[in-house]
């Protein structure tokens, strides 16, 4: 009855009956194609550009980045990083399988359980699906493989993630998502939970102070892994011709006229 | 919510008069507004993004009905419910069967302008179901039982001492004698509190600032994480939305989130913007079993087809009222709603009445600093002055602003008459207040020199003035 009520009366004022099937089909076409409004210029960089843009993103909002090499280099930093923060070698890490084949054994003072997280968890590992440059912000999608819970319980939340998964603009992230997922239940793409995540979680609601840590991870630190090689400054600078072509991740064409400037 | 919008005269004097409001609201001045100018002057295309926000607003609000209705479907397939409440009490039943069905004796709560809009905190109450407020200046508000006071930082108008003596009164099972040495202290002490009863609620309570019809995903956008552990930690998840918040796909979504952030907090983007879709799928660790929609109208749907559709184009980002020179000495109480500020002068008649808030769109200087500032361009001095229009219609003006304004009309509509009068008052003023550059009071002005001083008339009418420079300019 209120269903009736709201489209009745929201017609009612537009002067007119529900759409006709043509104006209907229309419309369906356009969300079919999401086109895409105006990308802002400042993502529109090469890749070394686009990585050197997400770091500095994540450093404003007071997250923190370590590159590495390559996936044997990840238990050190992950123990490392503890370290320096005086927490314990433990943490909650994403089943994941990526995370799950690191040889870990390199450090065997480290402790994990691959689970979802808990309230008492200090400390997390999440597994990056794709970033994005503009703001430095993470895109965990959730999944078997990723839970939700990782990136909201513990006090310090380590993500890790590849450089060949960042991209310049959110819009290109969404169509990461769409080209690569299949929800089990709809058929579509999205799954049930999208974070965007841009830094550590804080409040301002105390005389409008910024504090960090309010109810979700105090600190968020960022493990990149080196795998693309045209962002990486030192092969660049070294080699300018190792730039593949194309590049794996080309910087993907906006729906609007995208160049630096626009 | 109970309106003190009739009152909103004594709301502003006693506000004006209050040591305490006064000085949280000095503490907050520039604050907002300089954190949203650097915002927008670090991304050159934010003035066209307006206009894009603006557009893809219109073109929602033009085909409401159908993305409604293809926002359902999605929501369905996603195994989600959506529960169409034409009024605040229908949402109310709708939310209050829900937490019965659950079994609910504790529900956590996001913060959402919606849910104060329609008292939820207060009807889940009166049914034995305990609401908790997660949001930190949320959760303060709901221990001093005060409603917010700004629609993005709701506990804007109080101070340190007041949040610890708050905490002090409440939170007895702890050290009567603990040091509050920081504001990270009061910010542990809550952290703490609450992250019991996000374990333990059976509920959890989120609004939306936009539900997406391609994906049937409910979106929040939040920087402490509160609105995330309460949509994922319990087993029922209802979401709060009225239905203005649909907008078409998720580049639409994206470009308004290009605008929200900037212009609320003066962020570039919030700590965690989360695209909610459905149940728990098969093989995900964590996320709710139910998802519900209550999807609100109470009053919008009335909005559509009229002067004040531009109102629907909201995103509720605060900058209106950051930039409100009214606001900003008289906070978000006085305004005596859910929705203070500009955007508050204009929703608030609409919601509840001109009959109850005609105050409001009087109180404003029309300096159209939010119009200047508003992410999706609504023209909101226009939309006071169609309310002021109507008031006026409706015969709700006090007698003597009318009587004062058929005196000023029957001159108005004699130029020649209406001139030599200001001409004649000019004069007089000008001689009367020669020496001094203004008057602090005036015979019959009592009401309008109570407030503020009236500037010694100089140079002539604006008439006389504007012929002698049409002469002037001429070669």
């Amino acid at each position: 009855m209120s269903r009736d009520a709201i489209l009745g009366t929201i017609r009612r004022g537009l002067k007119r009956g529900p759409l006709p099937e043509d104006q209907k089909a229309m419309l369906r076409a356009r969300m079919a194609a999401h086109p895409r409004h105006l990308i802002p210029a400042r993502s529109r960089l090469d890749r070394a550009g686009q990585v050197a843009l997400f770091i500095r993103n994540v450093e404003k909002e007071f997250g923190t980045v370590e590159r590495v090499p390559d996936l044997a280099a990840v238990p050190a930093a992950v123990s490392d990083y503890l370290a320096a923060h005086n927490l314990p070698p433990r943490f909650a890490m994403a089943p994941h399988p990526e995370l799950q084949g690191i040889d870990w054994s390199d450090r065997p003072l480290l402790e994990f359980e691959a689970r979802k997280g808990a309230a008492s968890d200090q400390a997390s590992l999440q597994h990056g699906f794709a970033a994005i440059a503009e703001t430095g912000t993470l895109m965990l999608p959730v999944a078997g493989e990723r839970p939700t819970t990782l990136n909201l319980l513990p006090d310090t939340a380590m993500v890790f993630l590849r450089a060949s998964r960042i991209v310049g603009a959110y819009e290109e992230a969404w169509d990461l998502l769409r080209a690569e997922r299949v929800d089990p239940l709809t058929g579509g793409f999205m799954p049930r939970n999208v974070m965007l995540v841009t830094g550590p979680s804080r409040s301002a609601d105390i005389e409008q102070t910024l504090e960090l840590g309010a109810h979700g991870p105090r600190r968020l630190h960022v493990i990149l892994l080196d795998d693309d090689l045209a962002a990486m400054p030192e092969a660049v600078a070294a080699a300018p011709d190792l730039r593949p072509e194309p590049a794996r991740h080309p910087i993907a064409e906006p729906g609007e006229p995208a160049s630096p400037g626009d | 919510m109970l309106a003190t919008s009739p009152a909103f005269k004594d709301n502003a004097a006693r506000a004006l008069e209050d040591p305490s409001l006064q000085k949280a609201l000095d503490r907050a001045k520039g604050g907002f507004l300089n954190k949203r100018g650097a915002a927008v002057a670090g991304l050159p295309e934010f003035e066209r993004l307006r206009d894009i926000g603006r557009d893809i607003k219109n073109h929602t609000l033009q085909h409401l009905d159908f993305y409604l209705e293809e926002y359902e479907a999605k929501v369905q397939g996603a195994g989600g419910h959506v529960h169409w409440c034409h009024t605040a009490d229908d949402a109310r039943r709708a939310v209050l069967e829900i937490c019965r069905r659950a079994g609910a004796r504790t529900v956590t709560k996001g913060k959402s302008m919606i849910s104060e809009e329609l008292g939820i905190n207060e009807h889940l109450e009166a049914h034995g179901i305990q609401p908790v407020e997660t949001d930190l200046g949320e959760y303060i508000l709901q221990l001093r039982n005060e409603p917010p006071s700004h629609i993005i930082g709701p506990a804007f108008h109080l101070n340190r001492e007041d949040w610890e003596e708050s905490f002090r009164a409440s939170h007895t099972d702890l050290p009567k004698d603990r040091v509050f040495h920081e504001r990270r202290d009061i910010l542990t002490e809550a952290r703490a509190k609450l992250r019991n009863k996000f374990l333990i609620a059976d509920v959890g309570i989120t609004g939306a600032n936009f539900l997406v019809a391609e994906t049937g995903s409910s979106v929040i956008v939040t920087n402490e994480g509160n609105g995330d552990l309460t949509q994922t930690l319990p087993r029922v998840h209802i979401v709060l939305a009225s239905i203005e918040k649909i907008v078409p796909t998720l580049e639409d979504c994206t470009s308004l989130l290009r605008l929200l952030a900037r212009s609320a907090t003066g962020q570039d983007f919030s700590v965690y913007t989360t695209f909610s879709t459905g149940v728990r799928r098969e093989g995900d660790l964590d996320g709710p079993e139910e998802y519900h929609v209550i999807l609100v109208d109470a009053g919008r749907s009335n909005m559509v087809g009229t002067d004040f559709q531009d109102m629907l184009r909201c995103i509720r980002c605060s900058a209106c009222m950051n930039h409100c020179p009214v606001y900003g000495v008289v906070g978000g109480h006085a305004y005596g709603w859910v929705y203070p500020g500009p955007m508050g002068s204009v929703l608030t008649p609409t919601l509840i009445g001109v009959d109850k808030a005609g105050h409001l769109p009087n109180a404003s200087t029309f300096c159209g600093r939010c119009e200047s500032v508003c992410p999706v361009k609504i023209p909101l001095p226009k939309l006071m002055r169609h309310w002021r229009e109507r008031e006026f219609e409706r015969h709700l003006t006090p007698s003597t602003i009318r009587a004062n304004l058929g005196i000023w009309g029957w001159f108005a509509k004699r130029p020649a008459l209406y001139r030599m009068a200001t001409r004649a008052a000019t004069g007089a003023l000008g001689l009367l207040g020669r020496g001094k550059g203004s008057f602090r009071s005036l015979p019959l002005a009592g009401g309008w020199t109570a407030g503020r001083d009236l500037p010694v008339p100089q140079g002539g009418t604006f008439m006389a003035q504007y012929k002698r420079r049409q002469r002037g300019a001429r070669p």
